[in-house]
């Protein structure tokens, strides 16, 4: 369990990492050969991330004595407080489930209910921070299956994109800090994922929000990318006052940062509090909503494709964009208990996550520009994850966010690709026919959105349906609405897909020059996350698909490792049973919506030129172009009505007070500058300075006198004084 | 005492040279005049050196004899280079460096 204790090496790495290339990088590595530095310290992190996913599975599969927890008390606390509201069977029911830590019960109701014990998370706490006010701030790690999922999912897209990039920004004049960013943006994301307490918790936070805002702005010397390098950051600070209110209402809460200890607190007393969650609750899905990109703080995200596209893939579509998501995950019993997601059919994060879904969905088909479209999507499926964890679908979400991960990358990369042939643009208009210049590209583009669109047995298939299940099982309650939307964005996905390979890849090309396929450091990249597009579902199959083959013992892999029980079973969180009418009916929908635009754009069937012909479509569309005129809304509307009151205001009190105080001071200075002028510089000090040489020269005109320039005079002086001396020398002896 | 009359003439002498020096105006006079008030010095360093009984005041007269030809040569010298220069041996005349 070494590398569990220990963990904070492997942020550390990308970290040294970052200082070498910046410091050392130019002169003395060469500009050309900074990225060895980088690829070598993801792969050292790849490998002991690695380690720490196995070190974990040996835990839960093994636990030593001290991580097993009994929570046989806690169940009852849980079915005394919400007898009420909660029927006793349900409570019963996990009372037993916690009490036989050890039974192999997974042929349970509960489907996937948890077979393995309680397993505590490692935390290893290093010293303390600082203390302020009696209140003390420790820094240390806490490592558990969610955290080593995510050591996973960045360590392997990052190394991926490291790898991708050194032909992708080739030459590029800013090469060096491009690497040393890169690496400390995966630097960050590891310290994100392993805080140990919430403050921690913002300053990975913070940190991977400025290296997003570095990266997109690196071609910073075209305007618009600046502009969205902004844009991003600004949206993100609206969220983080949500963050940072949300934490001090927790502390207010609870009266600690830890974040074991919060999430404890509250699975062993889940009624309690109920207000404060709520408002702490609230207030964190703000900042979900501004680094998750969901409705409506999702705007930044599309813009956010000016940086690079490998930079695209690793922080705008697998790792930094679900910090929001882990967020909500790793404070789950806080979201939970604050928005009653067990006991209701409807709440704030299953809503805010549908509606996103839905709206990013549809505004992925009135983009012209691929890397939009994939980041609606990536949107979209970023509201798909927030709504599973606004059913309860904790582990579905997660699932979700494991295989979206790798293919969605895999399309950025693929993007990446295209636009590397295609003279370097983005516009879907001027591109078409690329499937026989670049089968490699092609291949792995359609396999990814096969995944992404949820066709068997691709990896988003599996986690898409848990998410559905989970939307349809609900907790105590269904979540209708949210099965709805979720129907619907699965259609609207596997159309929208299909329309990005019928624009990108088929048809005629319509660019200018002769595309070519990518080189092989850029493929092989696209491969591998092409591989894990098609196996990434096997780590959480259902139990009946094993069965025939007797691997049941392999499913819900993730379940069983990932998933804080140690947490949630004592909010009663249960798992739904899986269903082979939902994965049919959910893969129906989606080759439906492959089929309808299949049929739209090869066989030309349907209603064309609908947008033309018919004014309320047209004004549909236009409205989808315009991004649902949130950016006119917040430019325009808030930012103005705000701005300018403000405005008027501010320089009301520049003019009449700012300015009238500087003048005054002005003017007293001025008045005080003659005064010293006139009485000190001139009177005082001058005055002494010329009254010595005044003094000097009328003693030197008395003086002048004696000085005759004739030798007698001079000795008239000297024998008259000695005459003198002589006398007074007599008379005195 | 013997001795008195010699310190008395030399005091005499002196005052009699520093008169010279003082009053005179003539280089050549005023050099002469040095030369009164050298010997003054002369007259008492041998009375002195009788009435201790030792030589050395007469050593010292000697001394000052050669210095004091050795002197009269440079200020001669110095004196005919003004007359040269200035056509005047008058010390009245001489006064560049007035304050």
């Amino acid at each position: 369990m070494w590398m569990l204790e220990n963990a904070f090496i492997i942020p550390l790495i990308p970290a040294i990492s970052f200082v070498v290339i910046l410091l050392f990088g130019k002169r003395f590595i060469g500009p050309d050969r900074v990225h060895v530095v980088g690829i070598t310290a993801l792969g050292l992190v790849w490998v002991l991330s690695a380690l720490a996913a196995f070190q974990w599975t040996q835990r839960v599969e093994h636990p030593p004595p001290d991580a097993v927890v009994q929570m046989a008390s806690h169940a009852d606390d849980h079915a005394d407080d919400h007898a009420d509201d909660h029927a006793d069977d349900h409570a019963d029911d996990h009372a037993d489930d916690h009490v036989v830590v050890s039974e192999n019960n997974s042929g349970d109701a509960h489907g996937g209910g948890h077979s393995s014990p309680l397993i505590r998370p490692v935390i290893s706490t290093f010293s303390q921070w600082w203390s302020n006010g009696g209140i003390e701030f420790s820094v240390g790690t806490l490592v558990d299956g969610l955290t080593v999922l995510l050591l996973i999912v960045v360590a392997s897209i990052s190394l991926l994109v490291h790898i991708y990039s050194t032909e992708y920004v080739k030459d590029d004049r800013r090469y060096v800090h491009y690497y040393a960013f890169l690496s400390l943006f995966t630097a960050a994301m590891l310290f994100f994922v392993m805080a140990q307490n919430i403050v921690q918790l913002i300053v990975g936070w913070e940190l991977v929000g400025v290296c997003s805002f570095v990266l997109i702005g690196h071609w910073w010397e075209e305007k618009p990318n600046t502009d969205a390098a902004l844009k991003a950051f600004l949206t993100n600070r609206v969220g983080d006052i949500g963050l940072l209110v949300g934490i001090i209402v927790l502390w207010g809460t609870f009266q600690t940062f830890d974040i074991d200890a919060i999430n404890t607190l509250i699975a062993a007393d889940p009624g309690a509090h109920h207000l404060a969650l709520l408002v702490a609750a609230c207030c964190l899905m703000a900042a979900v909503a501004s680094k998750s990109g969901q409705f409506p703080l999702h705007t930044w995200l599309p813009d956010a494709m000016a940086g690079p596209t490998p930079v695209s893939a690793l922080i705008h579509a697998a790792t930094m964009v679900v910090a929001g998501v882990y967020m909500i995950a790793r404070l789950y019993p806080v979201f939970y208990e604050g928005l009653s997601v067990g006991t209701s059919s409807i709440n704030l994060m299953a809503f805010i996550g549908g509606f996103t879904a839905l709206i990013g969905a549809a505004l992925a088909f009135a983009q012209w520009d691929i890397k939009k479209v994939l980041a609606y999507s990536t949107v979209s499926q970023l509201g798909y994850m927030v709504m599973a964890l606004g059913v309860g679908a904790w582990t579905a979400a997660i699932f979700h966010l494991f295989t979206h991960a790798f293919f969605k990358a895999c399309l950025f990369l693929g993007a990446g690709s295209v636009s590397h042939a295609a003279h370097h643009t983005f516009d879907m208009r001027k591109m078409g026919g690329l499937k026989k210049d670049m089968p490699h590209t092609y291949r792995t583009f359609v396999i990814s959105s096969l995944a992404l669109a949820g066709i068997f047995p691709f990896a988003g298939f599996w986690s898409k349906d848990e998410i559905l299940l989970g939307s349809l099982v609900g907790q105590k309650n269904s979540y209708p609405l949210m099965l709805i939307f979720g129907c619907v964005v699965a259609v609207m996905t596997a159309a929208y897909m299909t329309r990005v390979i019928w624009y990108t890849f088929h048809g005629e090309f319509r660019g200018e020059g002769h595309p070519h396929e990518s080189p092989k450091m850029m493929t092989t990249p696209l491969w591998i996350l092409a591989g894990m597009a098609v196996i990434a579902g096997v780590f959480n199959l259902p139990g009946p698909v094993l069965e025939p083959f007797g691997l049941e013992g392999l499913a819900h892999r993730i379940q069983t490792y990932v998933e804080p029980s140690v947490y949630l079973s004592g909010l009663g969180l249960s798992h739904p049973d899986p269903s082979l009418t939902m994965a049919l009916v959910g893969l129906a929908l989606a080759v439906s919506g492959i089929v309808v635009t299949y049929l739209y754009y090869w066989r030309r069937v349907g209603l064309h030129g609908m947008t033309e012909r018919n004014r309320y479509a047209k004004n549909g569309y236009t409205f989808l172009e315009n991004k649902y005129y949130l950016d006119h809304l917040y430019n325009d509307v808030i930012v103005e009505t705000v701005k300018r009151p403000i405005a008027n205001w501010a320089n009301r009190v520049n003019q009449n007070v700012l300015d009238r105080v500087v003048d005054r001071a002005g003017e007293t200075a001025r008045d005080t500058g003659r005064w010293i002028y006139k009485w000190i510089d001139q009177g005082a000090i001058d005055g002494s300075v010329n009254a010595a040489a005044r003094g000097a020269d009328s003693s030197g005109e008395g003086l002048r006198a004696i000085q005759s320039g004739k030798i007698q005079n001079y000795g008239q002086l000297l024998f008259g004084s000695a005459a003198v001396l002589a006398i007074v020398f007599v008379i005195v002896v | 005492m013997l001795l008195n009359q010699f310190l008395i003439l030399g005091a005499v002498l002196f005052a009699i040279g520093v008169y010279g020096v003082l009053a005179r105006r003539n280089g050549v006079m005023v050099l002469m005049s040095i030369e009164l008030m050298l010997n003054a010095v002369n007259i008492n360093l041998v009375a002195f050196g009788v009435q201790h009984g030792v030589v050395s005041g007469q050593v010292f007269a000697v001394f000052v004899i050669a210095v004091a030809a050795a002197e009269v040569g440079v200020g001669l010298a110095i004196v005919l280079l003004l007359y040269r220069n200035r056509r005047s041996i008058n010390v009245e005349d001489f006064d560049l460096m007035r304050g």
